[in-house]
Protein backbone atom coordinates (compact mmCIF):
# COMPACT_ATOMS: atom_id res chain seq x y z
CA UNK A 1 0.00 0.00 0.00
CA UNK A 2 1.49 3.42 -0.93
CA UNK A 3 0.36 5.45 1.92
CA UNK A 4 2.07 2.78 4.37
CA UNK A 5 5.47 2.77 2.58
CA UNK A 6 5.26 6.43 3.00
CA UNK A 7 5.39 6.08 6.55
CA UNK A 8 8.73 3.89 6.68
CA UNK A 9 10.58 6.88 5.23
CA UNK A 10 12.35 5.58 2.52
CA UNK A 11 15.15 8.43 0.94
CA UNK A 12 12.75 8.64 -2.22
CA UNK A 13 9.55 9.73 0.27
CA UNK A 14 11.58 11.70 2.48
CA UNK A 15 12.67 13.79 -0.74
CA UNK A 16 8.75 13.51 -1.76
CA UNK A 17 8.41 15.11 1.71
CA UNK A 18 10.85 18.19 1.93
CA UNK A 19 9.27 18.95 -1.57
CA UNK A 20 6.21 18.82 -0.39
CA UNK A 21 7.21 21.18 2.69
CA UNK A 22 9.35 23.58 0.65
CA UNK A 23 6.01 23.46 -2.30
CA UNK A 24 3.74 24.05 0.92
CA UNK A 25 5.78 26.73 2.61
CA UNK A 26 6.28 28.86 -0.29
CA UNK A 27 2.49 28.57 -1.17
CA UNK A 28 1.34 29.76 2.13
CA UNK A 29 3.88 32.19 2.01
CA UNK A 30 2.71 33.91 -1.46
CA UNK A 31 -1.00 33.54 -0.11
CA UNK A 32 -0.08 35.23 3.48
CA UNK A 33 1.84 38.55 1.46
CA UNK A 34 -1.67 38.81 -0.67
CA UNK A 35 -3.28 38.96 2.70
CA UNK A 36 -0.91 41.31 4.60
CA UNK A 37 -1.33 43.31 1.57
CA UNK A 38 -5.31 43.07 1.45
CA UNK A 39 -5.37 44.07 5.19
CA UNK A 40 -3.05 46.87 4.72
CA UNK A 41 -4.93 48.31 1.85
CA UNK A 42 -8.57 48.60 1.75
CA UNK A 43 -9.70 46.23 4.35
CA UNK A 44 -8.47 47.75 7.47
CA UNK A 45 -9.09 51.56 6.22
CA UNK A 46 -12.67 52.44 8.07
CA UNK A 47 -14.78 54.92 5.85
CA UNK A 48 -15.22 58.37 7.66
CA UNK A 49 -19.05 57.77 7.76
CA UNK A 50 -18.58 54.04 10.18
CA UNK A 51 -18.33 55.14 13.69
CA UNK A 52 -17.12 52.23 16.43
CA UNK A 53 -18.83 51.69 19.28
CA UNK A 54 -18.47 53.29 22.71
CA UNK A 55 -14.96 52.28 24.23
CA UNK A 56 -13.76 51.13 20.95
CA UNK A 57 -10.04 50.89 21.21
CA UNK A 58 -8.12 53.32 18.93
CA UNK A 59 -8.61 51.20 15.63
CA UNK A 60 -5.25 49.04 14.68
CA UNK A 61 -5.52 47.89 18.03
CA UNK A 62 -9.50 47.01 17.63
CA UNK A 63 -8.86 45.32 14.76
CA UNK A 64 -6.49 43.16 16.80
CA UNK A 65 -8.80 42.19 19.70
CA UNK A 66 -12.36 42.28 18.25
CA UNK A 67 -13.61 38.53 17.68
CA UNK A 68 -16.32 39.61 15.31
CA UNK A 69 -18.83 37.46 17.25
CA UNK A 70 -21.70 40.39 17.09
CA UNK A 71 -22.33 40.36 20.78
CA UNK A 72 -22.43 44.11 21.46
CA UNK A 73 -24.84 44.46 18.11
CA UNK A 74 -27.38 41.77 20.27
CA UNK A 75 -27.01 43.71 23.26
CA UNK A 76 -27.61 47.23 21.97
CA UNK A 77 -31.42 48.01 22.56
CA UNK A 78 -32.13 50.33 19.80
CA UNK A 79 -30.53 48.39 17.23
CA UNK A 80 -27.98 50.74 16.81
CA UNK A 81 -24.88 48.78 15.72
CA UNK A 82 -24.27 46.24 12.52
CA UNK A 83 -21.74 43.89 11.59
CA UNK A 84 -19.57 44.45 8.47
CA UNK A 85 -20.23 42.31 5.48
CA UNK A 86 -18.38 40.90 2.71
CA UNK A 87 -18.45 43.70 -0.07
CA UNK A 88 -18.69 46.71 2.40
CA UNK A 89 -15.92 48.87 3.29
CA UNK A 90 -15.43 48.29 6.90
CA UNK A 91 -12.99 45.30 7.92
CA UNK A 92 -15.51 42.39 8.10
CA UNK A 93 -17.57 41.01 10.55
CA UNK A 94 -16.42 44.18 12.93
CA UNK A 95 -19.25 46.14 14.58
CA UNK A 96 -19.93 49.71 13.81
CA UNK A 97 -22.98 52.12 12.91
CA UNK A 98 -23.77 55.16 10.96
CA UNK A 99 -24.83 57.91 13.15
CA UNK A 100 -27.09 59.49 9.74
CA UNK A 101 -29.20 56.16 9.71
CA UNK A 102 -29.24 55.07 13.80
CA UNK A 103 -27.27 57.60 16.12
CA UNK A 104 -26.04 55.95 19.51
CA UNK A 105 -28.65 56.24 22.68
CA UNK A 106 -25.56 56.66 25.09
CA UNK A 107 -27.39 53.90 27.54
CA UNK A 108 -26.25 54.93 31.24
CA UNK A 109 -24.69 51.37 31.62
CA UNK A 110 -23.20 50.80 28.22
CA UNK A 111 -24.60 47.15 27.46
CA UNK A 112 -22.31 46.66 24.40
CA UNK A 113 -19.23 47.36 26.45
CA UNK A 114 -20.49 44.98 29.07
CA UNK A 115 -21.15 42.04 27.07
CA UNK A 116 -17.78 42.55 24.70
CA UNK A 117 -15.86 39.15 25.53
CA UNK A 118 -12.72 40.35 23.77
CA UNK A 119 -11.71 43.86 25.28
CA UNK A 120 -12.09 45.11 21.90
CA UNK A 121 -14.58 47.80 23.69
CA UNK A 122 -12.54 48.88 26.63
CA UNK A 123 -14.27 47.74 30.06
CA UNK A 124 -13.12 50.82 31.93
CA UNK A 125 -15.37 52.72 30.23
CA UNK A 126 -17.96 53.33 32.57
CA UNK A 127 -19.41 56.70 32.23
CA UNK A 128 -20.98 57.01 28.66
CA UNK A 129 -20.74 60.68 28.70
CA UNK A 130 -16.63 59.61 28.83
CA UNK A 131 -17.01 57.76 25.30
CA UNK A 132 -15.16 58.90 22.45
CA UNK A 133 -16.63 57.45 19.60
CA UNK A 134 -15.94 60.31 17.30
CA UNK A 135 -15.98 63.74 16.56
CA UNK A 136 -19.11 66.04 15.45
CA UNK A 137 -17.93 68.98 13.06
CA UNK A 138 -20.13 71.30 12.18
CA UNK A 139 -18.34 70.95 8.75
CA UNK A 140 -21.15 72.38 6.02
CA UNK A 141 -20.85 76.52 6.92
CA UNK A 142 -22.70 77.48 3.50
CA UNK A 143 -25.80 74.85 4.05
CA UNK A 144 -26.23 75.25 7.58
CA UNK A 145 -29.28 77.65 7.95
CA UNK A 146 -28.12 78.99 11.12
CA UNK A 147 -25.08 80.78 8.89
CA UNK A 148 -28.15 82.41 7.07
CA UNK A 149 -29.66 84.05 10.20
CA UNK A 150 -32.46 81.41 10.46
CA UNK A 151 -33.08 79.42 13.71
CA UNK A 152 -32.80 75.63 13.70
CA UNK A 153 -30.59 74.77 16.91
CA UNK A 154 -31.83 71.22 16.57
CA UNK A 155 -28.52 69.59 16.60
CA UNK A 156 -27.86 71.38 19.74
CA UNK A 157 -31.49 70.45 21.36
CA UNK A 158 -30.89 66.54 20.67
CA UNK A 159 -27.61 66.78 22.04
CA UNK A 160 -27.70 64.58 25.05
CA UNK A 161 -24.63 66.54 26.34
CA UNK A 162 -26.80 69.98 26.05
CA UNK A 163 -24.61 73.20 26.53
CA UNK A 164 -21.46 71.33 26.71
CA UNK A 165 -20.91 69.13 23.75
CA UNK A 166 -22.69 72.03 21.40
CA UNK A 167 -23.62 75.61 22.45
CA UNK A 168 -24.40 78.01 20.79
CA UNK A 169 -22.28 81.20 19.59
CA UNK A 170 -24.36 84.49 19.22
CA UNK A 171 -23.03 86.95 16.15
CA UNK A 172 -24.54 89.86 14.82
CA UNK A 173 -26.00 89.62 11.21
CA UNK A 174 -24.86 91.94 9.47
CA UNK A 175 -27.37 91.77 6.87
CA UNK A 176 -30.22 92.28 8.56
CA UNK A 177 -28.31 94.69 10.92
CA UNK A 178 -30.70 93.84 14.35
CA UNK A 179 -30.50 90.19 14.46
CA UNK A 180 -28.89 87.59 15.36
CA UNK A 181 -27.05 84.34 14.12
CA UNK A 182 -27.05 81.56 16.44
CA UNK A 183 -23.79 79.63 15.87
CA UNK A 184 -23.84 76.08 17.13
CA UNK A 185 -20.38 75.14 18.01
CA UNK A 186 -19.11 71.87 19.00
CA UNK A 187 -16.74 71.36 22.14
CA UNK A 188 -14.50 67.95 21.68
CA UNK A 189 -14.17 68.27 25.59
CA UNK A 190 -17.41 66.90 25.82
CA UNK A 191 -18.84 65.86 22.50
CA UNK A 192 -18.77 61.77 22.43
CA UNK A 193 -19.63 61.18 19.37
CA UNK A 194 -22.59 59.47 19.57
CA UNK A 195 -23.98 61.38 16.33
CA UNK A 196 -27.44 62.23 17.69
CA UNK A 197 -27.30 65.89 15.85
CA UNK A 198 -26.40 64.03 12.99
CA UNK A 199 -29.24 62.29 12.74
CA UNK A 200 -31.55 65.68 13.89
CA UNK A 201 -29.76 67.56 10.82
CA UNK A 202 -32.89 68.61 9.31
CA UNK A 203 -30.77 69.39 6.24
CA UNK A 204 -31.35 66.39 3.28
CA UNK A 205 -27.38 65.94 3.89
CA UNK A 206 -26.56 66.69 7.52
CA UNK A 207 -24.20 69.91 8.05
CA UNK A 208 -23.02 68.35 11.16
CA UNK A 209 -21.04 65.25 10.81
CA UNK A 210 -19.82 62.80 13.08
CA UNK A 211 -16.32 62.24 11.95
CA UNK A 212 -13.57 59.70 13.51
CA UNK A 213 -11.64 61.53 15.79
CA UNK A 214 -8.39 61.39 13.96
CA UNK A 215 -9.82 62.83 10.68
CA UNK A 216 -11.35 65.66 12.76
CA UNK A 217 -9.05 66.90 15.53
CA UNK A 218 -6.33 69.33 14.13
CA UNK A 219 -3.45 69.16 16.57
CA UNK A 220 -1.79 72.36 17.86
CA UNK A 221 1.95 72.32 17.95
CA UNK A 222 3.66 70.85 20.71
CA UNK A 223 5.44 74.18 20.93
CA UNK A 224 2.52 76.29 20.89
CA UNK A 225 1.81 78.81 24.17
CA UNK A 226 -1.19 80.69 24.19
CA UNK A 227 -0.54 84.16 26.29
CA UNK A 228 -3.02 84.80 27.65
CA UNK A 229 -4.04 81.19 28.94
CA UNK A 230 -0.30 80.95 30.45
CA UNK A 231 -0.51 84.15 32.22
CA UNK A 232 -4.44 82.55 33.50
CA UNK A 233 -2.20 79.47 34.73
CA UNK A 234 0.45 80.89 36.48
CA UNK A 235 -1.83 83.63 38.01
CA UNK A 236 0.83 86.45 36.34
CA UNK A 237 2.69 87.90 33.07
CA UNK A 238 4.78 84.98 32.35
CA UNK A 239 7.45 87.13 30.21
CA UNK A 240 8.49 90.49 31.52
CA UNK A 241 7.98 93.76 30.98
CA UNK A 242 8.71 95.24 27.35
CA UNK A 243 11.68 96.39 26.94
CA UNK A 244 12.21 99.73 26.45
CA UNK A 245 12.53 100.67 22.62
CA UNK A 246 15.68 102.34 22.01
CA UNK A 247 15.21 104.69 19.08
CA UNK A 248 19.00 105.57 17.54
CA UNK A 249 18.27 109.07 16.99
CA UNK A 250 20.38 112.12 16.89
CA UNK A 251 21.04 114.14 19.96
CA UNK A 252 18.27 116.33 20.89
CA UNK A 253 15.95 114.36 19.66
CA UNK A 254 13.75 111.00 21.39
CA UNK A 255 10.83 109.36 20.12
CA UNK A 256 6.97 109.11 21.92
CA UNK A 257 5.43 105.89 20.78
CA UNK A 258 1.81 106.25 21.34
CA UNK A 259 2.15 109.82 21.78
CA UNK A 260 3.94 113.05 20.14
CA UNK A 261 5.81 111.00 17.88
CA UNK A 262 9.21 112.42 16.94
CA UNK A 263 10.23 115.27 19.71
CA UNK A 264 12.83 117.68 18.95
CA UNK A 265 14.34 118.58 22.04
CA UNK A 266 14.41 122.38 22.73
CA UNK A 267 17.73 123.48 23.68
CA UNK A 268 17.52 126.14 26.90
CA UNK A 269 16.44 128.99 26.72
CA UNK A 270 14.76 128.87 23.11
CA UNK A 271 11.16 129.70 22.99
CA UNK A 272 8.61 127.00 22.75
CA UNK A 273 6.45 126.52 19.74
CA UNK A 274 2.82 128.13 19.96
CA UNK A 275 0.52 126.01 20.31
CA UNK A 276 -1.84 125.53 17.79
CA UNK A 277 0.57 126.98 15.26
CA UNK A 278 1.09 124.80 11.59
CA UNK A 279 4.51 125.66 11.75
CA UNK A 280 6.45 122.43 11.68
CA UNK A 281 9.44 122.25 14.12
CA UNK A 282 12.49 122.42 12.32
CA UNK A 283 13.93 119.39 10.56
CA UNK A 284 16.48 117.79 12.24
CA UNK A 285 18.18 117.14 9.05
CA UNK A 286 20.98 119.84 7.69
CA UNK A 287 19.58 121.09 4.77
CA UNK A 288 22.80 119.53 2.46
CA UNK A 289 22.62 116.23 2.57
CA UNK A 290 26.33 115.62 2.04
CA UNK A 291 26.84 117.27 5.34
CA UNK A 292 25.04 114.97 7.27
CA UNK A 293 26.46 111.65 5.26
CA UNK A 294 29.77 113.55 6.43
CA UNK A 295 28.87 113.63 9.83
CA UNK A 296 29.39 110.34 10.96
CA UNK A 297 27.32 110.70 14.05
CA UNK A 298 23.94 112.11 13.36
CA UNK A 299 23.11 109.93 11.32
CA UNK A 300 19.59 108.20 11.30
CA UNK B 1 -17.96 -8.28 -7.89
CA UNK B 2 -18.36 -7.86 -11.11
CA UNK B 3 -15.90 -4.52 -12.91
CA UNK B 4 -18.99 -2.74 -13.82
CA UNK B 5 -20.71 -3.02 -10.37
CA UNK B 6 -17.22 -2.31 -8.77
CA UNK B 7 -17.17 1.07 -11.34
CA UNK B 8 -20.63 2.21 -10.32
CA UNK B 9 -20.16 1.54 -6.63
CA UNK B 10 -17.19 3.85 -7.02
CA UNK B 11 -19.68 6.92 -8.22
CA UNK B 12 -22.45 5.80 -5.73
CA UNK B 13 -20.42 4.49 -2.22
CA UNK B 14 -22.53 2.91 -0.21
CA UNK B 15 -25.24 1.34 -2.82
CA UNK B 16 -24.43 -2.01 -1.01
CA UNK B 17 -24.78 -0.99 2.08
CA UNK B 18 -28.24 0.45 1.53
CA UNK B 19 -28.80 -2.85 -0.22
CA UNK B 20 -28.13 -4.90 2.82
CA UNK B 21 -29.01 -2.94 5.62
CA UNK B 22 -32.03 -0.79 4.52
CA UNK B 23 -31.21 3.06 3.64
CA UNK B 24 -31.65 4.37 7.38
CA UNK B 25 -28.55 2.27 8.21
CA UNK B 26 -26.80 3.58 5.69
CA UNK B 27 -27.42 6.90 6.63
CA UNK B 28 -27.66 7.28 10.11
CA UNK B 29 -24.65 9.09 10.96
CA UNK B 30 -24.99 11.34 7.91
CA UNK B 31 -29.13 12.22 8.66
CA UNK B 32 -27.29 12.96 12.70
CA UNK B 33 -24.62 15.23 11.72
CA UNK B 34 -26.91 16.63 9.42
CA UNK B 35 -29.31 17.45 12.26
CA UNK B 36 -26.62 18.55 14.34
CA UNK B 37 -25.47 21.29 11.98
CA UNK B 38 -29.04 22.49 11.18
CA UNK B 39 -30.22 22.53 15.02
CA UNK B 40 -27.01 24.28 15.79
CA UNK B 41 -27.81 26.61 13.27
CA UNK B 42 -31.62 26.98 14.88
CA UNK B 43 -30.31 27.20 17.93
CA UNK B 44 -28.59 30.83 16.85
CA UNK B 45 -30.83 32.14 14.36
CA UNK B 46 -34.15 31.69 16.64
CA UNK B 47 -32.60 34.61 18.42
CA UNK B 48 -32.77 37.15 15.31
CA UNK B 49 -35.44 34.86 13.46
CA UNK B 50 -37.93 34.76 16.23
CA UNK B 51 -36.41 36.80 19.12
CA UNK B 52 -36.47 33.30 21.17
CA UNK B 53 -32.19 33.81 22.54
CA UNK B 54 -30.92 30.90 23.08
CA UNK B 55 -27.84 31.71 21.90
CA UNK B 56 -26.30 35.26 20.96
CA UNK B 57 -23.24 35.65 19.15
CA UNK B 58 -22.14 33.30 16.64
CA UNK B 59 -19.31 30.59 16.26
CA UNK B 60 -16.04 32.93 16.35
CA UNK B 61 -17.66 33.81 20.44
CA UNK B 62 -21.35 33.28 22.39
CA UNK B 63 -23.74 33.74 25.40
CA UNK B 64 -25.79 30.84 25.60
CA UNK B 65 -29.01 31.99 27.55
CA UNK B 66 -27.03 34.84 29.02
CA UNK B 67 -24.24 33.17 31.22
CA UNK B 68 -22.22 29.99 29.26
CA UNK B 69 -19.81 31.93 27.29
CA UNK B 70 -18.00 30.02 24.29
CA UNK B 71 -15.80 30.99 22.19
CA UNK B 72 -13.11 29.47 19.46
CA UNK B 73 -10.01 28.78 20.69
CA UNK B 74 -8.12 29.84 17.23
CA UNK B 75 -9.82 33.29 17.23
CA UNK B 76 -8.96 34.17 20.91
CA UNK B 77 -5.26 32.68 20.52
CA UNK B 78 -5.38 35.06 16.85
CA UNK B 79 -6.04 37.98 19.48
CA UNK B 80 -3.65 36.75 22.03
CA UNK B 81 -0.84 36.67 19.09
CA UNK B 82 -2.03 39.90 17.93
CA UNK B 83 -1.00 41.38 21.33
CA UNK B 84 -3.80 42.61 22.89
CA UNK B 85 -5.53 40.87 25.88
CA UNK B 86 -9.23 39.07 26.01
CA UNK B 87 -11.43 39.21 28.81
CA UNK B 88 -11.91 36.30 31.42
CA UNK B 89 -15.35 35.52 29.24
CA UNK B 90 -13.53 35.06 26.00
CA UNK B 91 -10.59 32.97 27.89
CA UNK B 92 -13.11 31.10 29.58
CA UNK B 93 -15.51 30.21 26.33
CA UNK B 94 -12.20 29.28 24.74
CA UNK B 95 -11.06 26.93 27.43
CA UNK B 96 -14.28 25.28 27.64
CA UNK B 97 -14.41 24.47 23.65
CA UNK B 98 -11.21 23.13 23.29
CA UNK B 99 -11.56 20.98 26.68
CA UNK B 100 -14.69 19.66 24.47
CA UNK B 101 -13.07 19.08 21.76
CA UNK B 102 -10.05 17.76 23.02
CA UNK B 103 -12.38 14.91 24.57
CA UNK B 104 -14.47 14.40 21.53
CA UNK B 105 -12.22 14.27 18.75
CA UNK B 106 -11.01 17.96 17.68
CA UNK B 107 -12.74 17.50 14.29
CA UNK B 108 -15.54 16.95 15.30
CA UNK B 109 -16.66 20.54 14.52
CA UNK B 110 -15.58 20.05 10.92
CA UNK B 111 -18.17 17.39 10.59
CA UNK B 112 -20.95 18.15 13.13
CA UNK B 113 -20.96 22.05 13.52
CA UNK B 114 -19.46 23.70 10.98
CA UNK B 115 -21.31 25.45 8.42
CA UNK B 116 -18.55 25.11 5.35
CA UNK B 117 -19.23 20.79 5.20
CA UNK B 118 -22.91 21.07 4.06
CA UNK B 119 -21.03 23.33 0.66
CA UNK B 120 -18.17 20.82 0.78
CA UNK B 121 -20.02 17.65 1.08
CA UNK B 122 -22.59 18.87 -1.76
CA UNK B 123 -19.45 19.36 -3.98
CA UNK B 124 -18.00 16.37 -3.39
CA UNK B 125 -21.07 14.58 -4.31
CA UNK B 126 -22.03 15.82 -7.10
CA UNK B 127 -18.15 15.60 -8.02
CA UNK B 128 -18.54 11.86 -6.94
CA UNK B 129 -21.93 11.73 -9.15
CA UNK B 130 -20.27 13.59 -12.15
CA UNK B 131 -17.36 11.44 -12.11
CA UNK B 132 -14.81 14.13 -11.81
CA UNK B 133 -11.48 13.44 -12.00
CA UNK B 134 -8.25 15.24 -11.19
CA UNK B 135 -7.84 18.68 -9.84
CA UNK B 136 -4.73 20.84 -8.14
CA UNK B 137 -2.39 19.22 -6.48
CA UNK B 138 -2.39 20.69 -3.18
CA UNK B 139 -0.66 18.64 0.11
CA UNK B 140 -2.65 18.28 2.88
CA UNK B 141 0.28 19.50 5.20
CA UNK B 142 -0.75 23.18 3.41
CA UNK B 143 -3.55 23.75 6.19
CA UNK B 144 -1.06 23.46 9.03
CA UNK B 145 1.53 26.07 7.08
CA UNK B 146 -1.99 28.13 6.92
CA UNK B 147 -2.27 27.61 10.65
CA UNK B 148 0.77 28.91 11.32
CA UNK B 149 0.93 31.79 9.19
CA UNK B 150 -2.42 32.45 10.53
CA UNK B 151 -1.02 33.03 14.12
CA UNK B 152 2.27 35.03 12.33
CA UNK B 153 0.17 37.00 10.37
CA UNK B 154 -2.03 38.55 13.57
CA UNK B 155 1.67 38.52 15.35
CA UNK B 156 3.00 40.86 12.95
CA UNK B 157 0.46 43.18 11.73
CA UNK B 158 -1.76 42.92 15.11
CA UNK B 159 -4.87 42.49 13.67
CA UNK B 160 -6.86 39.77 12.71
CA UNK B 161 -5.96 39.05 8.93
CA UNK B 162 -7.81 35.65 8.73
CA UNK B 163 -10.76 36.58 9.69
CA UNK B 164 -11.09 39.14 7.06
CA UNK B 165 -11.45 35.99 4.81
CA UNK B 166 -12.21 32.99 6.66
CA UNK B 167 -15.15 31.74 5.31
CA UNK B 168 -15.85 29.29 8.12
CA UNK B 169 -17.17 32.41 10.62
CA UNK B 170 -18.44 34.44 7.75
CA UNK B 171 -20.97 32.28 6.40
CA UNK B 172 -22.35 32.25 9.90
CA UNK B 173 -21.91 35.65 10.59
CA UNK B 174 -23.81 36.09 7.61
CA UNK B 175 -26.86 34.28 8.00
CA UNK B 176 -27.15 35.24 11.56
CA UNK B 177 -26.79 39.57 10.91
CA UNK B 178 -27.61 40.07 7.82
CA UNK B 179 -26.64 38.09 4.53
CA UNK B 180 -24.77 40.50 2.67
CA UNK B 181 -23.20 39.03 -0.31
CA UNK B 182 -21.91 35.75 1.59
CA UNK B 183 -23.72 33.56 -1.53
CA UNK B 184 -20.39 34.43 -3.79
CA UNK B 185 -18.40 32.97 -0.88
CA UNK B 186 -20.19 30.16 -0.70
CA UNK B 187 -20.76 29.71 -4.68
CA UNK B 188 -16.75 30.03 -4.51
CA UNK B 189 -16.16 27.00 -2.21
CA UNK B 190 -18.44 25.22 -3.75
CA UNK B 191 -17.04 25.53 -7.20
CA UNK B 192 -13.20 25.26 -5.30
CA UNK B 193 -14.25 21.99 -3.98
CA UNK B 194 -15.71 20.69 -6.80
CA UNK B 195 -12.89 21.65 -9.63
CA UNK B 196 -9.82 21.75 -7.90
CA UNK B 197 -9.78 18.96 -6.14
CA UNK B 198 -11.50 16.50 -3.61
CA UNK B 199 -12.13 18.06 -0.29
CA UNK B 200 -9.98 20.83 -0.95
CA UNK B 201 -10.60 23.57 1.54
CA UNK B 202 -11.64 21.14 4.40
CA UNK B 203 -8.96 18.77 3.89
CA UNK B 204 -5.94 20.62 2.60
CA UNK B 205 -6.27 24.51 3.58
CA UNK B 206 -8.61 24.93 6.00
CA UNK B 207 -6.44 26.52 8.95
CA UNK B 208 -9.29 25.85 11.38
CA UNK B 209 -9.45 22.16 10.49
CA UNK B 210 -5.79 21.88 11.19
CA UNK B 211 -6.06 23.19 14.38
CA UNK B 212 -9.16 21.04 15.37
CA UNK B 213 -7.00 18.16 14.48
CA UNK B 214 -4.15 19.14 16.45
CA UNK B 215 -6.71 19.89 19.33
CA UNK B 216 -8.51 16.20 19.27
CA UNK B 217 -5.16 14.58 18.71
CA UNK B 218 -5.60 12.34 21.44
CA UNK B 219 -9.63 12.14 22.22
CA UNK B 220 -11.31 9.97 23.91
CA UNK B 221 -14.05 9.17 21.06
CA UNK B 222 -12.86 7.29 18.44
CA UNK B 223 -13.62 5.41 15.32
CA UNK B 224 -12.09 1.87 14.89
CA UNK B 225 -12.44 -0.68 12.27
CA UNK B 226 -11.49 -3.73 15.14
CA UNK B 227 -14.36 -6.18 12.91
CA UNK B 228 -11.81 -5.71 10.43
CA UNK B 229 -11.74 -8.93 9.61
CA UNK B 230 -14.70 -8.92 7.91
CA UNK B 231 -13.46 -6.09 5.23
CA UNK B 232 -13.44 -7.29 1.42
CA UNK B 233 -11.95 -4.33 0.36
CA UNK B 234 -14.93 -2.44 -2.03
CA UNK B 235 -13.23 0.73 -0.91
CA UNK B 236 -16.72 2.32 -0.13
CA UNK B 237 -15.18 4.27 3.04
CA UNK B 238 -12.14 5.86 1.03
CA UNK B 239 -15.10 6.88 -1.39
CA UNK B 240 -16.87 8.93 1.55
CA UNK B 241 -13.81 9.43 3.93
CA UNK B 242 -13.06 13.30 3.90
CA UNK B 243 -9.35 12.23 4.99
CA UNK B 244 -8.89 8.85 3.54
CA UNK B 245 -4.98 8.52 3.85
CA UNK B 246 -5.83 7.91 7.58
CA UNK B 247 -8.02 4.80 7.06
CA UNK B 248 -4.97 2.51 5.46
CA UNK B 249 -3.16 1.77 8.41
CA UNK B 250 -6.31 0.76 10.82
CA UNK B 251 -8.06 -0.99 8.01
CA UNK B 252 -5.37 -2.79 6.07
CA UNK B 253 -2.92 -2.64 8.41
CA UNK B 254 -3.79 -6.17 10.12
CA UNK B 255 -0.47 -8.05 8.80
CA UNK B 256 1.90 -5.19 9.82
CA UNK B 257 0.55 -5.16 13.53
CA UNK B 258 -0.80 -2.00 13.04
CA UNK B 259 -4.04 -1.23 15.46
CA UNK B 260 -7.40 -0.72 13.94
CA UNK B 261 -8.22 2.70 16.07
CA UNK B 262 -8.08 5.17 13.77
CA UNK B 263 -5.83 7.39 16.02
CA UNK B 264 -5.12 10.27 13.40
CA UNK B 265 -6.08 14.18 14.95
CA UNK B 266 -7.41 14.39 11.27
CA UNK B 267 -10.76 11.93 11.66
CA UNK B 268 -13.56 14.44 11.85
CA UNK B 269 -15.55 11.55 13.61
CA UNK B 270 -17.96 11.63 10.63
CA UNK B 271 -19.02 8.51 11.14
CA UNK B 272 -19.92 8.00 6.94
CA UNK B 273 -17.54 5.03 7.15
CA UNK B 274 -19.55 3.34 9.69
CA UNK B 275 -22.67 4.16 7.35
CA UNK B 276 -21.43 2.87 4.04
CA UNK B 277 -19.49 -0.29 4.84
CA UNK B 278 -22.06 -3.15 4.45
CA UNK B 279 -20.16 -5.18 6.49
CA UNK B 280 -19.91 -3.50 9.64
CA UNK B 281 -16.61 -3.21 10.08
CA UNK B 282 -16.37 0.65 11.93
CA UNK B 283 -17.60 1.58 15.11
CA UNK B 284 -17.75 4.38 17.33
CA UNK B 285 -15.50 3.57 20.15
CA UNK B 286 -13.70 5.17 23.58
CA UNK B 287 -9.97 4.82 23.17
CA UNK B 288 -9.60 2.38 25.48
CA UNK B 289 -11.93 0.23 24.45
CA UNK B 290 -10.99 -0.35 20.58
CA UNK B 291 -8.80 -3.43 20.73
CA UNK B 292 -12.35 -5.83 21.42
CA UNK B 293 -11.39 -7.16 18.57
CA UNK B 294 -7.67 -7.59 17.45
CA UNK B 295 -6.59 -9.00 14.54
CA UNK B 296 -3.49 -9.45 14.87
CA UNK B 297 -1.15 -8.53 18.45
CA UNK B 298 2.47 -6.86 17.63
Amino acid sequence: MSSSARNTGSGVTRRQFLLDATRSAAGVALASAALSLYGASGAQALPASAIRPPGALPEKEFLGACLRCGLCVRDCPYNTLKLAQLGEEVALGTPYFEARKVPCEMCDDIPCVAVCPSGALDPQLKKIELARMGLAVLIDHEACIAFQGLRCEVCFNVCPVRGKAITLEYRRNQRTGMHAFFIPVVHSSDCTGCGKCEKACILEEAAIKVLPFELAKGMLGKHYRLGWKEKQKAGHAIIGDDVKHRYNLPEGMHYEHAGRGLVIDQPPGAPAPLPGSDALPDSPFPDDPLKRLNSGKGGI
Amino acid sequence: MSESSAARAKRRPGLEAVQEQGWWKAHRWLLLRRLSQLSILLLFLAGPLWGVWIIKGNLAASLTLDLLPLSDPLVVLQELAAGQTPLTNALLGAGIIALFYALLGGRVFCAWVCPVNPISDAANWLRQRLGLKGGAKVSRSVRYWLLAAVLVLAAVSGALLWELINPVHALYRALLFGVGWIGWMAAALFVLELVSGRDMWCGHLCPMGAFYALLGRFSLLRVTADARARCNECMDCYAVCPEPTILSNPVNGAEKGLQPLIDSGLCSNCGRCIDVCARDVFRFAPRWNSDQNPSVEP
